[in-house]
């Protein structure tokens, strides 16, 4: 079989599209794939699925932020995830938090972590939210009178907003 | 152990055992971790990645999980052997792209494997064969757990593990199960499965996951969100949909062998008589055929070949496989020919 782009070499890569439920093949051979799928990425990457999700973000928040807010740790700018649809690093998030609040909830259907948390908890790197996480544990702790881990908790608090202050 | 070992060992995954393994070839579950205090790969200047390197590098030499793997820095590696990797489902197919500062931790059974600076500086995957996703997860989990020790993971009490895509931010876990279908497919069913799937929080995916053609009936069903549900109701989730699909798969398989036993015979003994009788043969054709013909072998039609061998056959003619083991580079159309004898040896077919 002959690659339909060059109609030189053997294809030996078969691509199926779907599209609106209509199949379209492809064969290409090695080279004129290689040259296809750079194109191909460039056209229906993820990053431009998420960028088209970014444009959730209501337009005037969004002018603002593209300005000229750089993440304070790596110097990435919302601008830059709107192309890679990656992030810079882990601060991130907490630097772009309005603009990634409803995108995650967009993508997950929550934006509220559930599950396993690490080993080494006492070095989570924003101890604001685990504040606020951990108070609003305490809490629900007390209302239903499980006083033990209560007071677990209460000292977990106090250990943390201790280590705030420093 | 060495790389080159790797070549005439069976993967674990492909051993063929374990449960539902009829319809079900392997359960994997991989992590996604960054460590805190460096920026994503994609984003790190050379120095930064290196230092992910070594510091990711560090923590897994000293797990106790670890003790029998090897490291491998991608840069070294020739693209041959990058793509063998890649066949071998230890690592994906982004991990070959920019290999300077990646890397890749085996363990000498291929159950694990870590990629190191991939698209997060961890990705810890844990590969078994048949329906044993739980047992992975259990692993996976107590290697991230020992790992975590020695590390300081981003992690966000509100939002979980941090991960350089929103898309795995939460818990940083995908569960994938491969699973066999060709009853399905041959019903014109797995149009509608694909739609029911989707609806459900779940993808389904090819051969190689992401981005991939499913290829000879093989289908990849993972979980899409990660973020708002615990690690056990996303592997649960999709432990309740392999269960149906394997369900449905085996009663379509006893509907087309009362309805249809001569046409599913006759063609289950044309895919290996042309198996065996081939000289020249592309790996779509031979994936397509080896397929039909491990559906002889769970139908008790086949007799005289044994489902590891097929399994062992899917990977065996996978282009680097087949370049490997001929220590060369060889052309696409050398390959099919170099892959059609070592499918005529291995069945013992026509000389």
């Amino acid at each position: 079989m002959q690659c339909d782009v060059c109609h030189k070499r053997e294809a030996t890569v078969h691509l199926t599209e779907i599209i609106n439920n209509n199949v379209s093949k492809l064969h290409l051979c090695e080279q004129c794939a290689r040259e296809k799928s750079e194109e191909m990425e460039e056209h229906f990457g993820l990053a431009d699925l998420l960028s088209g999700l970014t444009d959730l973000v209501p337009v005037v928040e969004k002018e603002e932020i593209d300005k000229d807010v750089k993440c304070p740790s790596c110097g990435f700018t919302f601008q830059n995830f709107r192309k890679m649809g990656r992030l810079g690093c882990p601060k991130c998030y907490e630097t772009f938090k309005d603009q990634l609040s409803p995108l995650l909830r967009k993508i997950h259907g929550s934006e509220n972590h559930v599950g396993k948390t690490p080993a080494r908890k006492e070095l989570v790197h924003d101890k604001a939210t685990l504040l606020d996480d951990l108070r609003a544990r305490l809490e629900k702790a007390i209302q239903s009178e499980e006083f033990e881990e209560a007071a677990r908790l209460r000292d977990q608090v106090r250990a943390v907003s201790k280590e705030q202050k420093k | 152990m060495k790389l080159e070992d790797l070549l005439y060992k069976k993967s674990e995954w492909l051993r063929g055992t374990g449960p539902k393994s009829n319809i079900v070839i392997s359960a994997r579950i991989r992590l996604a971790r960054n460590l805190n205090g460096f920026s994503f790969f994609n984003w790190a200047k050379p120095k930064e990645k290196e230092g992910i390197l070594n510091t990711a590098k560090g923590a897994i030499d000293k797990s106790k999980f670890m003790k029998k793997s090897l490291f491998l820095s991608m840069k070294d590696l020739t693209e041959i052997d990058r793509q063998f990797l890649v066949e071998r489902h230890l690592m994906s197919p982004e991990h070959v792209i920019d290999p300077e500062y990646k890397g890749l931790v085996i363990d000498d059974k291929e159950i694990v494997s870590i990629m190191v600076n991939e698209e997060d500086h961890l990705r810890i995957q844990v590969l078994q064969s048949g329906f044993n996703i739980i047992e992975a997860w259990h692993m996976c989990d107590e290697i991230d757990t020992d790992i975590s020790n020695r590390v300081t993971y981003a992690f966000s009490s509100k939002w979980g593990y941090l991960t350089a895509c929103p898309t795995n931010t939460g818990t940083g876990l995908r569960a994938s199960v491969m699973l066999h279908l060709p009853a399905l497919v041959m019903t014109n069913q797995i149009g509608k499965v694909f739609q029911a799937i989707s609806k459900l929080g779940l993808t389904m995916r090819g051969f190689y996951g992401e981005g991939t053609e499913a290829i000879g009936n093989f289908f990849q069903v993972s979980n899409q969100l990660a973020l708002g549900h615990s690690e056990n109701d996303l592997i649960d989730k999709i432990g309740g949909i392999v269960d149906k699909l394997v369900k449905r798969e085996e009663s379509t398989r006893s509907i087309l062998m009362a309805k249809n036993k001569e046409e599913m015979v006759d063609k289950i003994w044309r895919a290996y008589g042309t198996l065996k009788s081939a000289r020249i043969i592309t790996s779509a054709e031979t994936i397509k055929l080896l397929s039909t013909i491990r559906l002889g072998v769970d139908l008790d039609i086949v007799g005289n070949v044994d489902k590891i061998q097929i399994n062992e056959l899917f990977i065996l003619t996978q282009p680097a496989h087949l370049q490997k083991m001929e220590g060369k580079l060889l052309t696409p159309n050398q390959r099919d020919y170099k892959r059609a004898d070592l499918i005529r040896e291995r069945l013992k077919g026509e000389k």
